[in-house]
């Protein structure tokens, strides 16, 4: 017998010859998020905040303006365009003139790259989550990883109230990572050190009036 | 809270192979009672531990309050793991399926020896000689980084705390905070005397601490040419793959590499996508206190262009459907390993992680543990005298997010260990009366109350005459209570904590 019919008896005899039927699972729990946007959009920033993570707000003609100051104060002055790596779905006027396009080199080569800037599929406010799904607005998974300093951009029409809102929009078959704040530990006596193997520094550019 | 059936004979059930000796992480060389022991003298590993556990509560708490449908949450949790285990084969051939529709390949292993034979022949087809590992309690139970290295291949461990774990050639003390023994001047003195060139001028500051780490690591994420990593949570109907972590060395494992292999228990599936709105709800708040974790990576196979081109899944009994085959020890399966039952109970808090023996420790590892190994009528058997490690306070079936009934089950497994050391002698035969009483936590507390039962116990007198078997009674001797208490061990912690 193989391991896998082995196993799959091994469950069928455990179970027994007269198996109930589950008993249904009742979703009783909260599944919308009645809020207003601009609480939505407050909460997320809240949320967000607490992880330390910085959030910049626009309008929505502003966000390219947006991400340049924000390279400014995170890099410091005379940062170099070419060392800003955007995915390639990114709009024309989002990007800093004279970055670099993510052209699918080696993943090796991206932690060189001092920032990278991606969008968003969609952000959930309650938990304060972005949700990358390597469309092309953001980018393959490792070009959100390497690079020290993470700039995403949420447009309001994005946000979301709740987890279970958010996960219903996503597609289970895309490679999809859920980002809150800045990569962290707590591994020593529990105190949150900011910035382990992802990005030390994650800035969200939140454009919506 | 449901009934628990005492002494339901266990030949009535089917008997199905339990997780084998000899191989593993699953059975400590000591029983219960003499491991505590030591570590109860172990004053600075007390207050890493008391300093920890305190910290971490209080964070649960606070964002578990502020969730208004928590316990629906719980329940539908609660719901969707029963009904997951009900159907648990029909599940996994959905989960084979997709996942092999989507490009990866699904290996099933009947036990810990056979899982590591598969990954180490997969690995050595790569010809790599080096993986890079997320943390993952299914590779640990099996003892797959010892495997790995007796056939010549060296197994990277890259969570921070399991890399203090791995360097100082220590054993885990907690599933989310392994290293939780250790407070900073420990892992310091450890990474200057380990990491090959480090900075000789490192402090004991935790922000120093984890900058050598991801200096030491990231050279070699970059080179690496497989990962192993383990998986919170499978989709069957979507092949989608999960897992949580905080420092993004989980994301480095699952992107950076060609090949990834996961292992998983065949426990850690749920039926549906939207499942996962319950559990990633449930979790981070219950583990690390956040409302969600830094990072949560989900896959579906292999993606072109994107991350690993081969992926394996590696589909773990080992002991599981033994536990299955049990219809009130079958809850220990629903667990998420969030650790919020570790982090409320204060015979863990005490004892710490290592007196346990298994990789799974605390009140889930007190029922897990025995169930995966099976318990002998030895009274030397280290994994029979976990279910006596408890005071049965309660306190961990209030946290779970899943609502396993912990305190009944373990009343259970005294039971099964009794029947295991096969003996009708008067000792058993009073024990099984006070195991009636001891089904329910809250008879239990009124018993306590009303007879001072719990000063008995603590004082190990023989009041109940060697009511308690061997083991038992070892641990009531050892447990560190200099004098009998006023109130019972529960009241105080009422007290304390709240009940
Ligand atoms: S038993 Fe419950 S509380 Fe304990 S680790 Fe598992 S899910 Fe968490």
């Amino acid at each position: 017998m193989t391991a896998r019919d082995e196993v799959l008896a091994r469950i069928r005899t455990a179970l027994g010859p007269e198996r109930r039927p589950p008993a249904p699972v009742a979703r009783d729990y909260r599944t919308t998020d009645d809020r207003p946007l601009p609480e939505l959009l407050d909460v997320l920033t809240d949320r967000l905040t607490d992880y330390r993570a910085t959030v910049l707000r626009c309008a929505p003609d502003a966000i390219g303006a947006t991400v340049t100051a924000a390279l400014d104060t995170a890099l410091g002055a005379g940062w170099v365009p070419g060392d800003v790596v955007v995915a390639p779905g990114v709009p024309e006027g989002w990007r800093p003139a004279g970055c670099t396009e993510d052209d699918g080199r080696p993943a090796v080569e991206l932690p060189a790259f001092a920032a990278s800037l991606t969008g968003v599929t969609l952000a959930i406010a309650e938990t304060g989550t972005l949700v990358l799904d390597a469309s092309p607005v953001c980018g393959r998974r490792a070009l959100s990883l390497l690079p020290d300093l993470l700039v995403c951009v949420v447009t309001a029409d994005q946000v979301v109230g709740s987890v279970p809102e958010g996960l219903a929009r996503l597609d289970p078959l895309r490679p999809l990572t859920l980002i809150s704040g800045p990569s962290a530990t707590s591994d020593i006596e529990l105190q949150r050190v900011e910035g382990v193997h992802g990005p030390r520094t994650l800035v969200v550019v939140l454009a919506g009036d | 809270m449901t009934a628990v059936h005492l002494g339901m004979p266990k030949a009535q059930r089917p008997t199905l192979p339990t997780a084998p000796a000899g191989v593993g992480n699953l059975r400590g060389d000591r029983p219960f009672p003499a491991a505590a022991r030591d570590a109860l003298r172990d004053g600075q590993l007390r207050a890493n531990l008391g300093a920890a556990t305190t910290t971490i509560r209080g964070k649960r708490a606070g964002v578990v309050a502020e969730v208004p449908d928590w316990a629906q949450l719980r329940e539908a949790g609660r719901a969707i793991k029963a009904a997951t285990m009900a159907r648990l084969d029909e599940h996994l051939e959905e989960l084979e399926r997709q996942v092999t529709a989507r490009g990866g390949t699904v290996h099933w292993a009947r036990d810990a020896t056979e899982a590591n034979a598969i990954v180490t022949a997969l690995v050595r087809a790569t010809g790599a000689d080096e993986v890079v590992k997320v943390k993952s309690m299914a590779t640990q139970e099996i003892g797959l980084n010892e495997a790995l290295e007796a056939a010549g291949i060296t197994a990277l461990e890259t969570d921070l705390a399991e890399l203090i774990v791995q360097l100082g050639e220590d054993r885990p003390s907690h599933i989310l905070v392994p290293a939780i023994h250790r407070n900073r001047a420990e892992i310091r003195e450890i990474f200057a005397r380990t990491i090959p060139g480090v900075d000789p001028g490192l402090t004991d500051d935790p922000r120093r601490l984890a900058m050598a780490a991801r200096t030491h690591l990231r050279e070699r994420f970059l080179r690496a040419r497989v990962a192993v990593s383990g998986a919170n949570f499978a989709v069957a109907e979507t092949g989608t793959l999960a897992v949580v972590e905080s420092e993004g060395n989980g994301r480095m494992c699952l992107t950076l590499p060609q090949t990834l292999i996961t292992v998983m228990g065949i426990e850690k599936l749920v039926p549906t996508w939207r499942d996962l709105e319950v559990f990633l709800q449930l979790l981070p708040r219950s583990s690390t206190g956040e409302r969600m974790n830094p990072y949560t990576s989900l896959w579906a196979g292999v993606t072109p262009g994107d991350g690993p081109q081969e992926f394996h899944l590696v589909l773990l009994d080992n002991g599981r459907t033994a536990v299955l085959a049990d219809e009130v020890g079958r809850e220990a399966l629903h667990c998420i390993r969030c650790s919020a039952c570790l982090n409320v109970c204060p015979v863990y808090e005490r004892a710490g992680g290592h007196a346990y023996g298994s990789v799974y420790p605390g009140p889930i590892g007190a029922v897990l543990s025995p169930q995966l190994t099976g318990m002998s009528g030895d009274e030397n058997d280290p994994n029979a005298s976990l279910p006596y490690a408890s005071t049965l306070c309660g306190a961990c079936y209030d946290v779970c997010p899943v609502a396993i009934d912990i305190p009944s089950m373990l009343v259970h497994l005294r039971g099964e260990h009794v029947e295991a050391q096969q003996r009708t002698t008067p000792e058993a035969a009073a024990f099984r009366a006070l195991a009636r009483v001891m089904s329910h936590p809250r008879l239990w507390r009124l018993a306590q109350r009303a007879a001072g039962l719990g000063r008995f116990l603590a004082r190990g007198r023989p009041t109940l005459p060697a009511a308690l078997p061997p083991p038992a009674s070892a641990w009531t001797r050892a447990r560190d209570l200099p004098t009998p208490p006023r109130e019972t061990f529960t009241q105080a912690w009422a007290r304390e904590h709240g009940a």
